[in-house]
């Protein structure tokens, strides 16, 4: 057979380092992505990247980071592939710092490490406060090397609308749109690979960037593959509410020093740095003695929100708690966390180095994602891998903060060559699949534009995006009531009718966002679907799954991965055994 | 009940680059902490004018909202900057907005930026590694080299630098001070300096180093606060030394990495 042809779909962190590897091994890539590549959201990550390389006489080891992300994510992942991970990622970050990662240095000229929440070890390796930005830029400059190479043909400004199935349901390609044009064309590929991301504009207040709505794990999900534990949403304890978008402030700032607490007394309006110590209820660290203001995020998250619902003791007039650096060095601050306090400056106005932050929970991280198995990345539609934060192993039921970046860059390290293999040994490519299938498949996808931009109605796909953002914020989160969720189901039968009625308000055929915003709508609202069910069912509380009417972690019933699945409209549930053959389950108490 | 505090969005318009250009007005109720995107999208949500007209949604690029990503420059009250930070309290009102000028125009807000990642690959910005293998750590580097690299490597292509140079435009081709900066970055880097010579001779070349006059505008509107004035002087230093170099018969000349270690007092 000639040289296989491979898709990338996305290009963060993950979809960049599968680029990468594939164009190392001499097969050529084209590279979609609908923001440029550069502007990707993993350039948002802040506080850094974890590897166990004990470089600070602690005794941390690839088997404690192990431990900590299986312990961090309540036993529900399934443990070889994350034991896999871990013992990559001392090479990574070597990787990384060979590609001119601006790394934070010791004295020595050694790499520094932090503390992040979950571990008592510093494991995460940082590039001020702006890591992801510094990894992105560096995986990005090797994709601009093989593009010049001619290895690398990048698609930026294209959305993926749906992959090209053969009558077997094997992916032989993609229908994708380029959004200046609106043109919708098919690209035939013997694999590809999908990264793209995370999914909290479902949730609308997020920490997340604008592009990530899970569309096209959604398009996958429609078209046959499993998505899994779409239930575990991850809610970060400290962010700014704000109404665009809740800006985070990475737990690095905890990492390096910072303590969160509220007044002792309810209503307290003194300004929060003349208040004294003894006034003030450092929760987290009395609650959580050993691990302090470094617990896990959905620990930390329960806690603020037991401390200002439950106790009533929020910050005069919001629902907020106190991020305190005020006691930390200034030269320090500036040195290792700037990128970060440099955010709350611009947006909020007070210098956190003067005043404490205020913050509150918001949603962060989606654990659940594409179902992959448990060696190549490989959905279970053939010719389909996938990695990154859309892909649902290594982080169970919680994820460790800083593990996300690792798992992003070492899932695009294993689908790469997978994708390969596969398409090497494939007996027919995509070559030999008739001209009709895709077609077909770009017919399907053109009709879907036109009948939006046809329909007639009053609805608003902006309007009906806030109800759904309020309802999965409000229901789907931090506290899940069976009552409640039953509730937020009607309600997405209502929101899919009043989808039917959308009026786009821009018809034109020349980079038209609204027509792109709706259809992505439309995949974010089955995808909403997905997450409700799965909370409904699953009847424990396990991580970052929280249910008060079940208070306990439930081994006997619900140690298995959820994996949902799509068939003419229906969503069906089923379940499989989790992995644990490494780590027997033992009970998590911080 | 009082009526909703509002203010003026007067929004510079294009359907197309071929299509004339129309400023339509939109009354946008006041919030506290409101930033430009909101607006825009609260257009989205209503496309109405001031006039009571329909209109379509405005096209415009942003991701992050939180300043890191790049995508949302465009000119607000005549001034290149990031719409996302851009907060309606401390902007004059009524608030224009219009698209960049220095870059080809696609619709209302939305410009092609890609020249800028055209001109990165052009000048070789990146560190040519041997491969993915794990082949163990990279080069040692002093926290002092780190805090020098860092900042410039903190550059998010959002292209206001050569939106406010008087140089980048329609006579020339001059690459703008973002793309000297990174230049510089590369340059300073150990492995990365193994291609100082390529970035330097493409600095010399039609678009290079030459075409900067050293107005400095462009540091006062970069939003990462990045040396750019350090990088231009030190970019056309390494392009003047490489030129008496090259003149002399010299292979190499000497490059800022020298320099700077040399002042660090660190040993090659
Ligand atoms: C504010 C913030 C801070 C964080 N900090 C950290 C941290 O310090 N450490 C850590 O480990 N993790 C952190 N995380 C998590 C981490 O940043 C993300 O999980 C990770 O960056 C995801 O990378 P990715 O490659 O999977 O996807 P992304 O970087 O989101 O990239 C997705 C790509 O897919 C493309 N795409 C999406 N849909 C389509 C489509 N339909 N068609 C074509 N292209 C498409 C996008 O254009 C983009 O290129 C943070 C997250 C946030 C929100
Ligand atoms: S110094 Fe002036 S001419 Fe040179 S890049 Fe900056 S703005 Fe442009
Ligand atoms: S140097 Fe500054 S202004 Fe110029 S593109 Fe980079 S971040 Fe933007
Ligand atoms: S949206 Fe990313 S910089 Fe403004």
């Amino acid at each position: 057979m000639k040289e296989p042809k491979i898709i990338v779909v996305g290009g963060g962190l993950a979809g960049l380092m599968a680029t990468i590897r594939v164009a190392e091994s001499g097969v050529p890539v084209q590279l979609f992505s609908i923001v440029p590549v550069k502007r990707s959201h993993s350039v948002c990550a802040q506080g850094g990247i974890n590897a166990a390389k004990n470089l600070k006489g602690e005794g941390d080891s690839t088997w404690i980071h192990f431990d900590d992300t299986i312990y961090g994510g309540d036993f529900i992942a399934n443990q070889p592939i994350v034991k896999s991970m871990c013992e990559a990622a001392p090479a990574i970050i070597d990787l990384l710092d060979r590609m001119g990662v601006m790394f934070n240095r010791t004295p020595e000229g050694l790499l520094d490490f932090r503390r992040f929440g979950g571990t008592l070890y510093h494991r995460t390796a940082f590039a001020g406060a702006t890591t992801g930005q510094q990894l992105l830029y560096a995986l990005d400059e090797q994709v601009r090397r093989f593009e010049s190479e001619d290895k690398v043909q990048k698609f930026e400004g294209w959305t993926f609308l749906s992959a090209v199935l053969d009558e077997n349901r094997i992916c032989r390609g993609i229908c994708a749109m380029d959004l200046k044009t609106m043109e919708v064309r098919t690209f035939p590929a013997d694999a590809v690979i999908f990264c793209t991301g995370g999914i909290g504009a479902i949730f609308r207040q997020t920490t997340n960037s604008v592009v990530c709505t899970g569309t096209a794990q959604s398009a996958l999900f429609q078209q046959g593959a499993y998505y899994a534990n779409g239930e575990f949403i991850q809610v970060h304890p400290t962010a700014i509410p704000g109404e665009d978008k809740c800006r985070l402030m990475s737990e690095s700032l905890r990492g390096e020093g910072g303590r969160v607490w509220v007044p002792r007394n309810a209503g307290d309006t003194r300004p929060a740095r003349s208040i004294p110590e003894k006034e003030r209820f450092y929760f987290l660290e009395e609650w959580y003695p050993k691990y302090g203001n470094l617990v896990p995020r959905d620990v930390a998250t329960r806690a603020i929100y037991k401390v200002v619902f439950e106790e009533k003791l929020s910050l005069a007039g919001m629902n907020a708690v106190y991020l305190d650096l005020t006691h930390l060095p200034r030269e320090m601050l500036d040195r290792k966390l700037e990128g970060v306090l440099e955010i709350y400056q611009k947006f909020v106005g007070p210098d956190p180095r003067e005043e404490p932050m205020k913050v509150f929970p918001a949603m962060h991280y989606t654990m659940g994602g594409l179902w992959i198995d448990n060696e190549r990345q490989a959905t279970n539609i053939p010719g389909i891998f996938t990695a990154g934060e859309c892909e649902y192993q290594y982080h169970g039921a919680n994820r460790l903060g800083a593990n996300s970046l690792v798992s992003c860059i070492y899932g695009g390290m294993v689908a790469g060559p997978a994708a390969v293999k596969y398409a090497r040994n494939l007996e027919k490519g995509c070559d030999a699949t008739p001209e009709s299938v895709f077609y077909a498949e770009a017919s399907r996808q053109r009709e879907a534009n036109d009948s939006l931009l046809n329909q007639q109605g009053f609805e608003n796909p902006i309007t009906i995006w806030k109800e759904l953002g309020a309802w999965m914020t409000e229901h789907v989160t931090v506290v899940r009531v069976n009552a409640n969720l039953q509730k937020t189901l009607a309600k997405l039968d209502e929101l899919d009718d009043r989808f039917s009625r959308v009026n786009l308000a821009d018809r034109t055929q020349w980079s038209n966002q609204t027509l792109q915003f709706t259809r992505e709508l439309g995949n974010m609202l089955i995808l909403a679907r997905v997450i409700t069910l799965g909370a409904l069912a699953r009847n424990e509380t396990r991580g970052a799954h929280f249910k008060p009417e079940f208070p306990e972690r439930d081994d006997k019933n619900w140690l298995k991965t959820t994996k949902a699945s799509y068939n003419g409209g229906k969503i069906k549930l089923e379940y499989e055994p989790v992995d644990i053959s490494l780590l027997p389950p033992r009970s998590r108490k911080y | 009940m009082m009526a909703d505090k509002t203010f003026i969005l007067r929004i510079k318009r294009q359907a197309a680059p071929q299509e004339r250009v129309v400023w339509e007005e939109f009354e946008i109720r006041y919030r506290p902490h409101l930033n430009i995107i909101t607006c825009l999208r609260d257009i989205a949500e209503k496309p109405i004018t001031r006039a009571g007209d329909g209109t379509t949604p405005i096209s415009y690029d942003a991701n992050c909202l939180e300043e890191i990503c790049g995508a949302c420059a465009m000119l607000i009250n005549g001034y290149p900057r990031q719409a996302c930070s851009a907060l309606v309290d401390n902007l004059e009102k009524p608030i224009r907005l219009e698209p960049l000028t220095k870059f080809p125009l696609i619709r209302d807000l939305q410009v092609d930026r890609s020249i800028m990642f055209e001109n990165l690959k052009r000048m070789k910005c990146w560190v040519p590694i041997d491969g993915t293998y794990a082949i163990g750590p990279g080069p040692r580097m002093s926290p002092e080299q780190q805090q020098i690299g860092y900042p410039m490597a903190r550059c998010i292509t959002c292209g206001n630098c050569l939106e406010i140079c008087p140089k980048v435009n329609d006579h020339t081709q001059f690459v703008g001070a973002a793309i000297i900066n990174q230049v510089r970055l590369f340059n300073m880097h150990p492995t990365g300096n193994m291609h100082a010579r390529e970035r330097l001779e493409a600095m010399m070349g039609p678009g290079g180093i030459q075409d900067c006059d050293n107005a400095m505008n462009c540091v006062k509107v970069c939003p990462k606060s990045i040396p750019l004035t350090e990088s231009n002087n030190e970019i056309n230093r390494q392009v003047l030394k490489h030129a008496v170099w090259d003149w002399l018969n010299f292979s190499e000349g000497p490059t800022e990495r020298d320099e700077e270690w040399k002042r660090l007092g660190i040993q090659k």
